[in-house]
């Protein structure tokens, strides 16, 4: 039951774009059509479902301080959390490949409309934040599954939502200055603004 | 003989190519370019999630930005110095862990010293690494360009990402907490009641203040995206 309130929590109220400005880039980036736009969000979605119990293992069994003394007791004074981040973008990275080498093989359309976005998927902040979140609020591995999962999914209807706005906005006359990145930018400000509505809602 | 001819033939060699002045015209453009004209957020759109996040307040974002400058230039350094011993396809990797290993560097040094800051800023400092800037520089300006070049390239374009994000962060501060520096500017001068925005405190108006900033900066600039 927990486990499904983080992963709702992820979804709306936790938003990785609206609440904690991660996966910008490549938010503001691919959102130009819906169908990349849901390409990189489903992208998004598996790779960190996969990436965060990933990572939970390795923080609970190898870099956690103390995590070492099943090997023995002379190791349970090892503290490797200096090496965190290495570790994690590490996991990052080889996910990261194995996600593009499936999709090439797949579907070849969708990667090459997904193009330079998807080894940057490594540097998608959203990856990298969800697994950092994970490690500071302490979940077990079924928490941070749907934790992971959750956020991507969050992830994804932020992304799609953004892409379908600007579709439209394609055949308004905005002015010079504001158009592309400024406008999305106070699009995103109006979009955060309907996903703090959810802030009440108690779990 | 031949010996000989080699020296001069050196000699003429470096005669020919004399050494670039360490401020030329070519290496200004370099620094200055991204502070205005090809900035990394307003133009470029890259590290946008880390310039929204850390902009509630003036000191935390001071901090960013020189964690942010710092590994910017000496990745691009290091990168620049290894580029051709890096073979292409595990470029991005390596990126990472060299990129990885100065956050490190920098959380750690935060820890030690400063450690109210360094729990302020929590998870994005880590988040330096995916910062989109240090790695589009790295890939786009350090695997090609030589070490001191590279340098240039790295404090332009940390400077013009701290420029915005220090501006964003001033009005946010200045109407969401009625402060600057946690210096509270209208008690000073003797307005009490000066009303907060609780907006200008959450996520929604670093949207607004940093597209307004981008709308001003690109119609001065005349930079129109398509």
């Amino acid at each position: 039951m927990d486990a499904i309130n983080i992963a709702i929590k992820g979804i709306f109220i936790d938003n990785m774009v609206f609440a904690y400005f991660l996966g910008m880039c490549s938010f503001l980036a691919v959102s130009k059509k819906v169908t990349t736009a849901f390409g990189l969000g489903m992208a998004v979605i598996f790779v960190l479902t996969i990436t965060v119990p990933a990572n939970w293992l390795l923080q609970e069994f190898i870099l956690k301080e103390g995590a070492l003394s099943w090997l023995g007791a002379s190791f349970e004074t090892i503290d490797l959390t200096f090496l965190q981040f290495i570790i994690f973008i590490a996991v990052i990275a080889a996910m990261v490949q194995l996600v593009e080498m499936v999709i090439e093989k797949v579907s070849p359309s969708l990667y090459g409309s997904l193009g330079i976005f998807l080894p940057l998927i490594a540097v998608n902040c959203a990856i990298l934040g969800s697994s950092l979140f994970m490690v500071q609020r302490d979940y077990t591995i079924v928490e941070a599954t749907a934790y992971g999962f959750g956020s991507g999914t969050g992830f994804f209807l932020a992304i799609v939502a953004l892409a379908a706005i600007r579709e439209k906005l394609k055949y308004s006359s905005v002015p010079n200055g504001l158009k592309g990145l400024g406008l999305t930018m106070l699009i995103t400000g109006l979009m955060g603004l309907a996903f703090k509505s959810f802030i009440g809602i108690a779990l | 003989m031949s010996a000989e001819a080699i020296e001069v033939e050196e000699v003429k060699e470096l005669v020919a190519e004399p050494a670039e002045p360490l401020l030329s015209k070519r290496r200004k453009r370099i620094v200055q370019d991204p502070l205005n004209e090809d900035n990394p957020i307003t133009v470029q759109v890259l590290g946008i999630c880390s310039a929204l996040a850390v902009t509630v307040k003036m000191q935390p974002t001071l901090v960013m930005s020189i964690a942010v400058v710092f590994v910017i230039v000496f990745s691009n350094l290091i990168i620049s110095l290894l580029r051709n011993l890096i073979p292409n396809r595990v470029r991005i990797i390596v990126q990472l862990a060299i990129v990885a290993s100065l956050v490190t560097l920098v959380s750690e040094v935060l820890k030690a010293y400063s450690y109210d800051m360094y729990k302020v800023l929590g998870a994005y400092v880590g988040l330096i690494i995916t910062n989109c800037i240090v790695m589009g520089r790295l890939e786009a300006f350090a695997m090609g360009n030589k070490p001191y070049d590279s340098i240039l390239d790295g404090l332009g374009s940390g400077f013009g990402y701290a420029w915005i994000i220090l501006t964003v962060a001033f009005f946010r501060e200045l109407f969401g907490s009625g402060s600057i520096f946690d210096f509270k500017i209208f008690e000073a001068i003797g307005w009490t009641s000066f009303p907060t925005n609780g907006l200008m405190v959450d996520s929604i108006g670093a949207f607004m203040i940093l597209g307004i900033l981008i709308w001003i900066q690109r119609t001065r600039n005349g930079y129109v995206e398509h």
